[in-house]
C-alpha cells in the first residue's frame, strides 16, 4: 500500500519556500535583538516542517542539515543557548543553503556538497560547545541502549492518508540497527472484500538488536507521524528475543511489495510541471454561491422565453431579471478577480534580508518599515513587479540614504529609514519607497543630463522634469559603479517594466528630507474602467484612472506657442492640445477647437487635453491584447469589443503622450530645415 | 502543418495532393492551402489602426479575438477596387517560427473554388525580377488550363507585419 509521493512534491517545494521565508524574517528580527519566544517557536515549527517533509519524501541531505538546525533552534526555543548575532548569521546562512538545496532538487540539478558540509560544519561547530559540556550523559545513554529496542508501532488507519508510509518509517529504522526483527499484527485486518486500500490495519513490533542509537534518534524516526500513531519504545529485554524470529521471512515479502509498486509508478509518470495558485477557500465559496445566485437568475429568465403571451406585466419582470442578471454577471466577475489576488507581502518579504545584507555591505545603518503588506494584487503583477522593486529598494539604499558620518553631520539620527507601502487609491495599487537621506541632486543630473546629451543647455525644466530625467535610458549618476547600481541600465528598465503592466512611476524629492517612488499599478491586467469618445467615426477608450477633466473650450483660453503648438490655460495651469485625429490620421467631425471637447489627462506626472469630437460614455472593457495576432502599435494599448460586436481601440495614455512629443519634435525640426 | 505550404513547390511523391481554395484578385485566381483557412465571411467593416499602411484595413472581432485584416489588392499594390457583394474576408491562421500561431484576414475580390491538386504540378515561379512580389508565391500550377497562383501566407503575412515596423522607424 502506497501513493504516489511524487504529485506532492511541487506542495512540499511551495511550502518549504515559505517556510524558508518565515524563517529568515523570523532570524531578521532576532538579530535586531528583539527576542521573542514566539518568534523562535514560528522559526523553530518550519524549520521543523521542512525537516519532516524532506524526510517524508526521501531527500535525506535535506533532512539531516535541517536536524542540525533544528538542535541548535531547540536549544534556543528552551533558553539553553543566548541568541547571539553569530549565531542568528550562522543560522541565515544555513536557510540561504538550505533553499539552495532544495532548489537544486527541484530541477533536479547536483547539490552544492561543499557549501553544504561547510554550513554544517559551522552550526556543530557552535553545537559542539554545548555537546563537550553534555558529553558524559551521552556516554552513558548509548551504553544503555547497546543491546537494543523493542518498538511498538501502532498506526492509526488514517496514517496513509496524511501523505505517511508505515513502511518508509520501518526501512529508516532498520538503518539504525545492523539487525531488526519485525513482527507484524494483521489481527485487524477485515476480509479483503471490506478492505479500504488507503487504510493501515496492521501494527507493527521492531527490534533493533545491538542498536548503538538513544531513544531519542528512535523517536526522531517517528517525529513526523506522531500524532497518527501510538509508540512505545521499550529497551530491550534479553528474553524476548527468540519469539518475534519466526515471522520474520513473512513480513518482508510484505514490504517489498508496495516498494515496487511505487517504483513502477514514479517510471510511468511524466513531470508535470504546473503553476499553481493558492486560493483562499472563503473566495472559492463566495464564487459557488455567485454561480448559484446566476443559475437562479438564468432559470427565471428562461421562463419568459417559454411563456407565449406578453403583456406589460411580464416585460416588467423580464426587465427586473435583466438587471438582476447584470449585477450577478459583475459580482460574478469581481469575485472570479480576486482570485487571482494575492497580498502583496509575497513581494515585501524579501526586502528585510535584502536591507540587512546590503547595509551590511555598504557600511550603513538602515531601518526597514514596510506597511499595507496584505495590500492585495493580481498575481501577475505582483510576480512582475519584484524585480523594479529591488532595484528601486537597491536604488535608495545606494544613492538615497547616506553614510551614518554625513547623517550625524547633517543633523539627522544615524539610522537611515526606508519606508516600503502599499496601498489602494482610485482604482490604483499605489506602491511607495520612501528614504530619508539626501535627496536627488537636481544639479548633478541636470549636468549629466547634458554629458549624456538627454537635454540641451538653454532647456528650462521643472524640478519634477529634471528629476524625471532619471528614467532616460542611458542615465546614471553615480560616481562609482557598484554592483547594485549605477550602470545607468536601472531605471529606464523599472520604469519601460511598470509600463507594460499598465502602471506608472514617478519621482518626488526635497534636498536633505530624502525621496518617494511612486508606482501606480491597475488593480488587474484583465478589467478597465474605460472613457468612451468619438473621434469622426472612429470610437477609441480612455482609461477613466488617467482622466483628471473633461471640458468645454473657451476660445480665450488657448494660446499658440510659436506658431504650431497650442496649450490650453486651466488654471494657471498651461496644458499643451493634443489633436487626436492629427496624430492617428482621421477625417474629425469638426477642427475648430470650440465646437468639440477636451479631456485633460495625466500619465508619468505629464498633463496633456485631448481633443475629441464627443464624449460617449463610460463601462468597463475586457482588454484584449494586439500583439496576440499582430503587433505592438504605438499610442494604444490593446483593443476590446464594445456590446455591438465592434472593436474599439483603447489609448495609452504614456504612450500618446511620447508620440505627441516624437510628432512636435519633427515639426520643429522641418521648421528649423526650412530655415535653414 | 508549417512545413507543408513550403513542400508545395518541391513535390517529392507522385501521388500527394494539396487542396487548395482559391480566390479572385484583379482578374487572376490565386490559391491557398485550404488547411489554413478557419473561415470565410462577407466584408463588414472595420475598426481603423492608426498610423499603419493603408493596406493595413484594421481589426474586427472574431469570436472574442481582434484580428486584423489586410486588402490583398492594396498589399500588392493593384488598383483599389470598391467592396461590393462578392468581396469575402478569408480568415487564415498564419504560422511563424517562433511565436505562437496568429488569425490574420484577407480581403479578396471572391472566392472560387476548392481544387485538388497533385504537389508534383505547381511549377516554381519564374523570376520576375524585383518588379513583382513574387516572394510571396510559392510556385504556379495549371488547373483545366487556367493558371492558378500558389501563395505562401506565412512568408507573405509575416513580411506585411514587418513591412510596418521598417515604416514606422523610418
Amino acid at each position: 500500500m502506497s501513493i504516489d509521493l511524487e504529485q506532492f512534491h511541487e506542495t512540499f517545494f511551495e511550502e518549504s519556500f515559505e517556510g524558508l521565508d518565515i524563517m529568515e524574517s523570523g532570524l531578521l528580527e532576532l538579530e535586531h535583538g528583539e527576542v521573542d519566544l514566539e518568534n523562535i517557536n514560528t522559526i523553530f515549527r518550519s524549520a521543523h516542517s521542512i525537516k519532516g517533509g524532506s524526510g517524508t519524501f526521501g531527500f535525506t541531505a535535506v533532512a539531516e542539515f535541517t536536524h542540525d538546525m533544528e538542535t541548535l533552534l531547540d536549544q534556543m526555543r528552551n533558553g539553553e543557548r543566548q541568541v547571539t548575532v553569530p549565531v542568528v548569521e550562522t543560522l541565515l546562512g544555513s536557510v540561504d543553503v538550505l533553499r539552495s538545496m532544495l532548489n537544486a532538487i527541484r530541477d533536479g540539478s547536483e547539490i552544492d556538497v561543499n557549501n553544504v558540509s561547510q554550513m554544517t560544519a559551522s552550526i556543530k561547530g557552535i553545537l559542539g560547545v554545548e555537546d563537550a559540556a553534555s558529553g558524559t550523559p551521552e556516554v552513558e545513554k548509548l551504553s544503555q541502549a547497546a543491546k537494543g529496542w523493542v518498538v511498538h508501532f501502532r498506526p492509526y488507519v488514517d496514517i496513509l492518508k496524511t501523505g505517511n508510509d508505515s513502511v518508509r518509517l520501518l526501512r529508516e529504522l532498520n538503518s539504525l540497527a545492523d539487525q531488526i526483527e519485525v513482527t507484524v499484527d494483521n489481527e485487524s485486518l477485515p476480509p479483503l472484500t471490506e478492505l479500504e486500500p488507503e487504510e493501515c490495519y496492521q501494527s507493527w513490533s521492531i527490534k533493533l538488536i545491538d542498536a548503538e542509537v538513544s531513544e531519542d534518534e528512535i523517536r526522531e524516526v517517528f517525529a513526523w507521524v506522531d500524532d497518527e500513531c501510538d509508540l512505545k519504545i521499550e529497551a530491550m529485554v534479553e528474553d524476548s528475543r527468540d519469539s518475534a524470529a519466526g515471522s520474520l521471512g513473512e513480513d518482508q515479502s510484505e514490504e517489498k511489495n508496495p516498494e515496487k509498486r511505487s517504483t513502477e509508478k514514479r517510471a510511468s509518470k511524466s513531470s508535470t510541471e504546473s503553476s499553481s495558485i493558492r486560493v483562499n477557500i472563503s473566495k472559492v465559496d463566495e464564487l459557488i454561491n455567485m454561480v448559484g445566485e446566476l443559475v437562479i437568475t438564468q432559470s427565471m429568465l428562461s421562463r419568459f422565453g417559454e411563456s407565449e403571451d406578453f403583456n406589460d406585466s411580464t416585460i416588467e419582470r423580464l426587465k427586473d431579471g435583466l438587471a438582476q442578471l447584470e449585477g450577478h454577471t459583475r459580482e460574478l466577475q469581481e469575485s472570479v478577480m480576486r482570485i487571482r489576488m494575492m497580498p502583496i507581502s509575497f513581494a515585501f518579504q524579501r526586502f528585510p534580508r535584502l536591507v540587512y545584507d546590503l547595509s551590511a555591505s555598504f557600511d550603513k545603518k538602515i531601518e526597514l518599515v514596510m506597511t499595507g503588506e496584505t495590500t492585495e494584487l493580481d498575481k501577475t503583477v505582483l510576480e512582475k513587479i519584484g524585480d523594479p522593486l529591488v532595484h528601486l529598494v537597491r536604488n535608495s539604499l545606494d544613492h538615497g540614504i547616506e553614510s551614518p558620518a554625513e547623517r550625524v553631520k547633517a543633523g539627522k539620527p544615524e539610522t537611515g529609514v526606508i519606508n516600503l507601502s502599499a496601498y489602494h487609491q482610485g482604482g490604483n495599487i499605489v506602491i511607495q519607497i520612501k528614504d530619508d537621506g539626501a535627496g536627488l541632486n537636481k544639479n548633478k543630473i541636470f549636468t549629466k543630463a547634458k554629458e549624456k546629451g538627454l537635454v540641451t543647455s538653454d532647456e528650462r525644466m521643472t524640478d519634477d522634469q529634471i528629476y524625471d530625467l532619471i528614467f532616460r535610458p542611458g542615465f546614471s549618476t553615480a560616481d562609482v559603479v557598484s554592483d547594485i547600481s549605477g550602470r545607468g541600465v536601472g531605471m529606464d528598465v523599472v520604469r519601460r517594466n511598470i509600463r507594460e503592466l499598465g502602471g506608472a512611476v514617478e519621482v518626488k524629492s526635497t534636498p536633505g528630507e530624502g525621496s518617494v517612488f511612486t508606482i501606480r499599478l491597475p488593480l488587474t491586467l484583465a478589467i478597465l474602467d474605460g472613457q468612451l469618445v468619438g473621434i469622426g467615426d472612429e470610437t477609441y477608450i480612455l482609461p477613466v484612472i488617467s482622466i483628471i477633466e473633461s471640458l468645454q473650450v473657451k476660445s480665450e483660453n488657448i494660446n499658440a506657442v510659436a506658431g504650431n503648438a497650442e496649450v490650453y490655460r486651466l488654471r494657471e495651469e498651461y496644458i499643451p492640445i493634443v489633436r487626436l485625429y492629427q496624430i492617428f490620421d482621421i477625417k474629425p467631425v469638426s477642427t475648430e477647437l470650440d465646437s468639440g471637447l477636451l479631456v485633460v489627462v495625466e500619465a508619468e506626472g505629464k498633463k496633456i487635453a485631448i481633443y475629441v469630437d464627443d464624449l460617449l460614455g463610460q463601462q468597463q472593457v475586457v482588454i484584449k491584447s494586439l500583439e496576440t495576432n499582430f503587433r505592438k502599435i504605438e499610442g494604444l494599448s490593446g483593443a476590446t469589443i464594445l456590446g455591438d460586436g465592434t472593436v474599439a481601440l483603447i489609448i495609452d495614455i504614456a504612450g500618446l503622450i511620447d508620440l505627441y512629443q516624437k510628432d512636435m519634435a519633427s515639426n520643429v525640426v522641418s521648421i528649423k530645415g526650412a530655415a535653414a | 502543418m508549417s512545413e507543408t505550404a513550403e513542400d508545395l513547390g518541391q513535390p517529392e511523391s507522385e501521388k500527394e495532393f494539396k487542396e487548395l481554395l482559391t480566390f479572385f484578385l484583379a482578374g487572376e485566381e490565386y490559391g491557398v492551402d485550404i488547411l489554413r483557412v478557419q473561415e470565410i465571411k462577407g466584408w463588414d467593416s472595420v475598426t481603423n489602426i492608426p498610423n499603419t499602411p493603408e493596406y493595413i484595413r484594421g481589426v474586427i472581432n472574431i469570436r472574442g479575438s481582434i484580428v486584423p485584416i489586410i486588402d490583398m489588392r492594396l498589399r500588392f499594390t493593384l488598383e483599389k477596387k470598391e467592396y461590393d457583394a462578392t468581396t469575402v474576408v478569408i480568415i487564415l491562421n498564419v504560422v511563424s517560427k517562433g511565436n505562437a500561431d496568429r488569425v490574420m484576414g484577407v480581403v479578396v475580390d471572391a472566392v472560387s473554388d476548392v481544387y485538388n491538386v497533385p504537389v508534383n504540378d505547381v511549377k516554381a515561379s519564374p523570376d520576375f525580377g524585383t518588379a513583382v512580389d513574387t516572394e510571396f508565391v510559392t510556385g504556379l500550377a495549371t488547373i483545366d488550363g487556367k493558371m492558378i497562383i500558389v501563395l505562401n501566407i506565412d512568408h507573405m503575412l509575416n513580411a506585411a507585419e514587418l513591412a510596418v515596423v521598417d515604416q514606422m522607424s523610418e
